[in-house]
């Protein structure tokens, strides 16, 4: 299957701190990855890190994307590229409408972010200043609705279901799916990334593998749902008994 | 800010004055279409006064308005005597004296009592002649209870080596009144400007001032003085500057609540790019029972600027309500990249982020006007 991300050997630093060390994955067209880690693990660094912000410094090894080297490109670059990420908690900018930006993301014409807006009863937030006042859901949705508008080929979703009250789980989880193709049949071009504290959000979202990042590294690759059911279990300390057990 | 020697400026009266709106370059035309004249636009009446003389001063379908080049108006009323130099001192500095010695023109402005216009009134003064200073004098009445929405574009031909501006403007809202005067401004790295204005705002009168400069300028000094002199009279001065390198820019405005229940509210919005800004406010309560707030904002986006706000409150009685905020500051970093990470080169989320800034909601303008302000801002260059 042909590769669509590769992280090989990154190592990252962010003021000094040793944030990422080592961590290596391939992300194959079509596939959405997810990652599980406590706060402070890494998880975030590592999404940063393939988006390109200047303040993750990285110390060694490559990303690439498409085949092509994009560790030094800088994050406009690699969004034109076809990389979108969804923020956790993105700035509000003031006089600045969520509609200016969605036109920025689209080369479409105002009729689509219309429609979009409305498919997902957000189109009165459209003229609203951007992430002022959103509720965690809003905060969401519009995230979402920048992402489907950009169109990427490969999405970072950064803790999607943080915040967002039960009503509107469903809702966000229903627009990633559209997002990374999950109710379209195969084959699918559209890749994922995924990264989650709690791990809900595969009751919404299906994966196709699943990582457990711990303090900067990745220690186990497997089944999704089965690597969450043990993290429900036995908690991220499970994690951690099992390498003892392991020997690593 | 530098003195200016006007002797070095020719009298703008020994400019020839053009014909017809198609003696003027395809440049010159785009600029002044850029601030407002513009035939297909809604106008309730139009100044168009080039160099030294009016070019055009004509009423459009507006009852209850009057318009007249002020060299006109002071032959044609005696009573305008009571309003000329009253409420500019001819004293106050050498650049009112070279007004009142030497007077190109201005416009004329009177809208009769209880009349509501519905479109606003176009002005424009504009320098069309090298190293010449345009002396003007301007005057509007808004009569009780009328309504007047007054828009000012002044600009400069786009090659001159230097240019003048002196513009003494003395405004009279009567009981009951509203003026909005909304200033668009596109100077040139080579022009002066030195407004002298007055303002006289009665019982119930509202004033509202919008100043919008997003270009190069030599230097500007302008310190309005509004006086609110009846109960329950409002005023706001917003202003909207870009102040770029080599330009000084030194913005005031003094208000005088000397009334009961009056109120004001000055607003600041200023980028520096390079130059000097200074952002004056001044409110003196000369009464009790009155309200004045005043807001300064700036945004620097290089060391090689200096931006100053100096904010004054006065008040001489214990019952009033007089505040002020003000902030300098940088871009915030992670709203830059949060809008490269939608695809935005730093220089166009740059762009982005200080037109977001500089886009005040300005209440009681009409939607049209708050467009126009919206276009300026669209097209000045507003990155790094």
């Amino acid at each position: 299957m042909e590769t669509l991300l590769e992280i090989k050997d990154l190592w990252v630093e962010i003021e000094g701190r040793k944030v990422l060390k080592g961590v290596s994955l391939k992300i194959p067209v079509g596939q959405t990855h997810i990652i599980f880690g406590r706060n402070g693990s890494g998880k975030t660094s590592l999404l940063m890190s393939i988006m390109g912000f200047p303040a993750y410094k990285v110390l060694h090894g490559k990303i690439i994307f498409k085949g092509e080297d994009i560790t030094q490109l800088p994050p406009y670059e690699r969004a034109k590229r076809g990389i979108g990420i969804m923020f956790q908690r993105p700035p509000t900018i003031r006089g600045v409408k969520l509609r200016e930006i969605l036109k920025l993301c689209s080369k479409e014409n105002g009729v689509k972010i219309e429609e979009l807006a409305r498919s997902f009863t957000f189109e009165k937030f459209l003229d609203r200043e951007i992430n002022k006042g959103f509720s965690g859901g809003e905060i969401k949705k519009s995230e979402l609705l920048q992402l489907m508008i950009q169109n990427p080929d490969l999405v970072l979703l950064d803790e999607p279901e943080s915040g967002v009250d039960l009503e509107n789980i469903h809702l966000i989880g229903q627009m990633i799916k559209k997002l990374l193709q999950k109710e379209t049949h195969r084959p699918r071009t559209k890749s994922g990334l995924i990264i989650t504290h709690t791990g809900f959000i595969l009751q919404y979202v299906t994966a196709d593998l699943g990582y457990v990042i711990m303090d900067g590294e990745i220690y186990c690759e497997g089944n999704p749902l089965e690597i969450f059911e043990a993290i429900q279990k036995y908690g991220y300390e499970g994690c951690k008994n099992c390498l003892k057990r392991c020997g690593i | 800010m530098e003195t200016i020697d006007i002797k070095e400026f020719k009298s703008a009266k020994e400019a020839k004055l053009p014909q017809s709106l198609e003696e003027l370059s395809i440049e010159e035309r785009e600029r002044l279409k850029f601030l407002g004249v513009d035939e297909s636009l809604k106008r309730g009446g139009e100044y168009i006064q080039i160099d030294a003389k009016p070019f055009i001063c004509k009423k459009r379908e507006a009852k209850g308005l009057e318009m007249l080049p002020i060299t006109e108006a002071l032959k044609k009323y005696d009573w305008i005597s009571d309003y000329f130099w009253k409420l500019v001192n001819p004293e106050k500095d050498e650049f009112t004296k070279a007004v009142a010695e030497d007077l190109d023109d201005g416009y004329f402005i009177r809208v009769l009592p209880g009349h509501k216009l519905v479109y606003p009134v176009q002005t424009c003064l504009y320098i069309r002649t090298d190293k010449v200073a345009q002396k003007v004098h301007n005057i509007v009445i808004v009569e009780e209870g009328a309504e007047l929405n007054l828009i000012t574009s002044c600009s400069v031909h786009p090659h001159l080596s230097s240019a003048f501006h002196i513009g003494i403007s003395e405004f009279y809202v009567k009981r009951g009144g509203t003026l909005t005067f909304s200033m668009l401004h596109v100077w040139d790295k080579r022009t002066y400007v030195r407004p002298r204005t007055g303002v006289l705002i009665e019982e119930g009168g509202t004033y509202i001032s919008t100043y919008v400069s997003l270009f190069p300028v030599k230097s500007i000094q302008t310190a309005p003085v509004c006086r609110l002199v009846g109960p329950n009279a409002k005023a706001s001065f917003i202003s909207i500057i870009a102040n770029h390198p080599d330009s000084h820019i030194d913005i005031g405005g003094e208000i005088r609540l000397e009334a009961e229940e009056t109120a004001t509210e000055i607003t600041s919005r200023v980028v520096v790019y390079g130059g000097e800004n200074i952002a004056r406010g001044k409110i003196v309560a000369k009464a009790p029972k009155v309200k004045g707030h005043l807001e300064c904002q700036g945004l620097m986006l290089s060391d090689e600027g200096v931006m100053r706000a100096i904010p004054e409150l006065d008040s001489h009685f214990y019952d009033v309500e007089l505040t002020h905020e003000a902030a300098v500051g940088k871009i915030a970093r992670e709203e830059v990249e949060y809008l490269m990470a939608r695809g935005l080169t730093e220089e166009e989320a740059t762009s982005l982020i200080v037109k977001g800034f500089l886009r005040v909601k300005i209440e009681g303008i009409p939607p049209e006007l708050q467009k126009q302000i919206d276009k300026t801002l669209e097209l000045a260059k507003l990155g790094f």
